[in-house]
């Protein structure tokens, strides 16, 4: 039940993504371009989004079980930290370059489009590398803390 | 700053942006989980047991719409005018980019900012603030 839950929500995402136009990374730059003529459009379909979403993420604040019985792990707050300001950065970087993001990118690779198949795949290669460097991290911290009392 | 009144589409982003609200809220209310696209897809690189087959449903879904739309219609107009090269050095920063600042358009920008999540607000301002840049260096200043 949960996993035809979870791809049924991956199907609708799916459709959404495709009737918005986020699935066209001309239309997604035409946004980007504030400079040039620019397309409005995706600031509509975020709108649209967060106006729908908030309900049902208000309706889940207090509990603890979802509408199917499973925990809900929902993150709880996070500071505000270089990780999230950099890798932000850099993501934002990579769509102004394609105008993809992972979503679509998923979308545009089952369309069989095979730009969107390349961008898919260094996605996930960049993926790999983040992988690595964090499993580095995990495996070797540095040198061992001296504490001093 | 000039309108492209010719290229927006208020009637379908409102519809689909309402479209991928429902689809996170189902995820919410269901699973219990955010819909962020990059973590979970991105979760599948350091497999859990009981914590993999929800993922790749979830992604199967992400690339079975475009498949069971163009079953019933014609696929809506998808234009990519960027190159092989840069497309796969895109590919690179956002699949890295997403994870360092754990989260995308999707986790960050529908949930987050549905949830009034400040991280997620921060996060979203950042990345389009750096979408914008890039398209004006790339458009305005490189490629006069």
């Amino acid at each position: 039940m949960y996993t035809a839950a979870s791809f049924t929500a991956g199907f609708v995402f799916g459709l959404g993504l495709l009737v918005s136009g986020m699935v066209n990374p001309a239309k997604v730059l035409g946004f980007l371009d504030l400079a040039g003529a620019w397309d409005p459009s995706l600031a509509l379909v975020m709108a649209g989004a967060v106006a729908v979403g908030a309900g049902a993420f208000a309706f889940m604040k207090r509990r603890t079980r979802t509408l199917l019985g499973a925990p809900v792990l929902l993150p709880g707050a996070r500071g505000i930290d270089r990780r999230l300001m950099l890798g932000s950065l850099v993501f934002g970087v990579g769509w102004g370059l394609a105008g993809i993001c992972p979503g679509p990118a998923l979308v545009l690779a089952g369309t069989g489009s095979a730009k969107g198949l390349v961008f898919l795949v260094s996605m996930i290669a960049g993926n790999g590398i983040f992988e690595f460097f964090e499993k580095r991290k995990r495996v070797a911290p540095g040198p061992a803390q001296v504490r001093s009392s | 700053m000039s309108i492209a009144w010719n290229a927006f589409t208020p009637a379908s982003a409102l519809i689909g942006g309402a479209i991928i609200g429902a689809a996170a809220a189902l995820f919410a209310v269901l699973n219990g989980r955010i819909a962020g696209v990059s973590g979970i897809l991105g979760g599948l690189a350091r497999p859990q047991p009981g914590d993999i087959s929800w993922r790749i449903a979830f992604v199967a879904g992400l690339v079975a719409a475009p498949l069971a739309w163009g079953f019933f219609a014609a696929l809506p107009e998808i234009r990519v005018d960027t190159s092989y090269f840069t497309l796969a050095a895109a590919g690179l920063l956002v699949g890295i980019g997403t994870r360092y600042g754990g989260g995308c358009t999707s986790g960050h920008g529908v949930c987050g900012v549905a949830r009034l999540s400040p991280r997620s607000i921060v996060a979203t301002l950042a990345f389009m603030a750096a979408g914008f840049a890039t398209v004006y260096i790339a458009r305005h200043l490189i490629s006069q």
